[in-house]
């Protein structure tokens, strides 16, 4: 079936009070006001400033800003984390991007042993505030090292929180969130969400007044849950619609937060639904995943009634563009292990 | 070799005869200090240490030329001279080869010297975030980032000196090159022989100098800040020393240079050069020598007892250090942790 996460998820995000905006523009309008509310806010990276983002997230910004403000910097992902961290220690809150997920790598030496790690290091007198924001996921059809799902790394990390949104009110509140604190966040935007449009209610972060680093119940279902975060929720959302049509009530619980995890929302779901599958792009082995279903396992036991599934990538490196549908998980592999869950039967 | 357009040095004051006196203390409490650690060591009072014998001028020399009101260093692991030389607390300092606290004790902040760094070439980039800032905040401040010719092989050295060169970052990359990157020698590390010419092609002013003679290298250094602080960007500083000692306590030398290579290499020891230079221009006499051993033998048996009787950190320090702003499931770790200790 065709499944192009470009083409057929729109306008699933629950309906909300406010503007209609893509991601884009929502990530946009975050960094925009956080540059205004804080002047030791930064933003840098490549091609950041005056092209305002290979995605164009920062757009505009270099203008209204400045260049002091909002800068490019030489083509070095170590160079632009090293020097967050200097940034960092003499005040600023830096907000760098790298501009796809994979070109992380290169800079996981000062993203581990420095920015994780130096708040430690320093008894707590060297806070890292730093917000590194990373288009991250596939979905695009773009060249190798453009498609990571580097989550379970990041959230292995001793010193690193890490949080995706799924949906512009998500992006714009969660940014204008992290982006306020004073350690650093590892900030994964789903790339191929960027256009997709939504509802963002400004005024009102969750109306339901549930807490700012809490998962969300994005649609109540009775079931069976699907965890899932960043471009994986809309496709859930779907699935869950696709469901209902043959009775099964689905719950979504956008995970938002991969470290630290909210354990609580994810033991209050299960413990009504009963059954869980939890959904993610990146490689099946030690994902995010096996954590979810542990903390599950662990909340949930006695009230269980099918093993935790997992429908996610597989232990294969993140493919070309004519096999991403093969590896991402689609609609089709999400209902059969859903299928797998209500059909276990206790041996 | 000197890049560093003579304009632009401010023709520093000469040191006077007390600053070279003062100079001399330095050395020789750094000296005592260094070999001392080695012993606690082999006494069991630290675990490790990593001995900077040899390159006192170069370290000393350096952080005497540090404006401690408005500067900030990044050391290595192996920087006792320069810490003790800008006033670092040394029982905190010391307490990392203790094992108390990887970082050390000491507050970064106030006493302007980032926390102990083990990864090579870790906090060459972070000087120049650093130093980018005070740009941004229209400061005058200078970062003085320290490495060695192991660390010259490091792509993050390649980032740091052209990020630096591009921003026009008030930096003062200063490099030692003591010869041996624990057991490979320097002609085996930096290609070209020198890490100071690579500096031409960040288009950045560099010295090469006599990390032995502290004189030469406080000039070097004075010059390098004054032209940083003028706002003119930054420069690199290639102090050729030797690393007398082992790379740490657990090296044995004997593996990779004989004792006649060591002599060779090492030539003569900055401490006794220093001394015969200031015998030779009347500027101390040998009662100050015996003064300043006596003051230096003081403090170490200070510093030693500060650190004897430096007990662990508690063990909640493990968890509440993490973040500024906690977590669930850290929290109930330290719980657990409470629990399940005999730490209460």
């Amino acid at each position: 079936m065709s499944n192009s996460i470009l083409e057929s998820e729109t306008s699933v995000e629950s309906p909300a009070a406010g503007t209609v905006m893509s991601m884009q523009q929502a990530l946009n309008r975050a960094l925009d006001e956080v540059l205004a509310e804080n002047p030791k806010t930064l933003i840098f990276g490549e091609d950041c400033g005056r092209l305002g983002g290979v995605f164009r997230i920062t757009d505009g910004l270099q203008a209204k800003h400045g260049e002091q403000r909002v800068f490019d910097t030489p083509l070095a992902e170590s160079g632009i984390l090293g020097m967050s961290v200097g940034l960092a220690m003499a005040g600023f809150h830096p907000i760098p991007e790298v501009q796809f997920d994979g070109f992380a790598y290169p800079a996981i030496n000062q993203i581990v042993c420095q920015i994780a790690r130096m708040n430690y290091r320093s008894r707590g007198t060297l806070p890292m505030p730093i917000t590194l924001r990373v288009p991250s996921f596939g979905g695009i059809r773009a060249p190798e090292h453009h498609g990571e799902s580097l989550e379970a790394l990041f959230a292995h990390v001793p010193g690193l929180k890490v949080v995706s949104p799924s949906n512009p009110h998500e992006a714009y509140h969660l940014l204008k969130y992290a982006a306020t604190r004073p350690d650093p966040v590892i900030f994964m935007e789903p790339k191929s969400r960027y256009w997709q449009k939504g509802e963002v209610d400004v005024a009102r972060p969750d109306p339901a007044g549930g807490s700012p680093t809490g998962a969300k119940v994005m649609r109540e279902g009775r079931h069976l849950t699907l965890v899932a975060w960043g471009a994986m929720v809309a496709r859930c959302l779907q699935v869950a619609e696709l469901a209902a049509e043959d009775g099964i009530d689905i719950e979504v619980l956008d995970l938002r937060w991969l470290k630290p995890i909210d354990a609580a929302a994810l033991a209050a779901s299960v413990r009504k639904t009963r059954r869980a599958v939890v959904v993610h792009e990146a490689p099946l082995t030690s994902g995010l995943g096996a954590e979810v279903a542990q903390l599950i396992t662990q909340g949930c036991f006695d009230t269980l009634r099918a093993p935790v599934e997992r429908v996610t990538g597989f232990d294969v490196p993140y493919p070309s563009g004519d096999l991403e549908d093969e590896y991402i998980p689609n609609i089709d592999r999400i209902l059969f292990g859903i299928q797998r869950v209500l059909e276990y039967k206790r041996g | 070799m000197d890049t560093l357009p003579a304009a632009s040095g401010g023709a520093a004051e000469p040191l006077t005869p007390a600053q070279l006196r003062e100079l001399y203390s330095l050395m020789v409490a750094v000296r005592h200090l260094d070999t001392s650690a080695i012993a606690w060591q082999r006494q069991g009072i630290i675990p490790g240490y990593a001995p900077e014998i040899g390159q006192e001028a170069a370290q000393v020399g350096s952080g005497y030329a540090v404006d401690t009101t408005r500067d900030f260093v990044f050391p290595t692991y192996r920087e006792m001279g320069v810490a003790r030389t800008m006033g670092i607390d040394m029982v905190a300092y010391m307490s990392t080869h203790k094992a108390t606290w990887h970082g050390g004790l000491y507050d970064p902040l106030e006493s302007r010297l980032a926390p102990i760094q083990a990864v090579v070439a870790g906090s060459v980039l972070h000087a120049v975030g650093w130093a980018h800032g005070q740009t941004l905040d229209g400061k005058d401040g200078v970062a003085m980032t320290y490495f060695g010719d192991g660390a010259s092989s490091q792509g993050d050295v390649h980032e740091a000196l052209n990020f630096a060169a591009v921003m026009k970052a008030p930096v003062v990359f200063f490099v030692q090159n003591n010869g041996w990157a624990i057991s490979v020698p320097t002609e085996r590390q930096v290609a070209g022989g020198s890490v100071a010419a690579r500096a031409a092609g960040y288009g950045m002013p560099a010295l090469q100098i006599d990390g032995d003679d502290v004189v030469a290298v406080v000039e070097a250094t004075r010059r390098a800040f004054a032209h940083a602080r003028s706002g003119r960007g930054p420069v690199l500083i290639e102090a050729m020393t030797y690393r007398r000692g082992p790379h740490s306590t657990s090296d044995d030398p004997g593996r990779y240079r004989s004792l006649d290579e060591e002599r060779d290499g090492a030539g003569l020891d900055p401490l006794q050069r220093f001394r015969q230079r200031l015998l030779a221009d009347g500027v101390a006499d040998e009662a100050f020598f015996a003064g300043a051993l006596a003051a230096a033998k003081a403090e170490e048996e200070q510093i030693r007892t500060g650190i004897q009787a430096l007990g662990s950190r508690p063990g909640t320090e493990m968890f509440d250090l993490v973040f500024q702003e906690t977590t669930p499931a850290l929290q109930a770790q330290a719980a657990n942790w409470r629990e399940e200790s005999e730490h209460v």
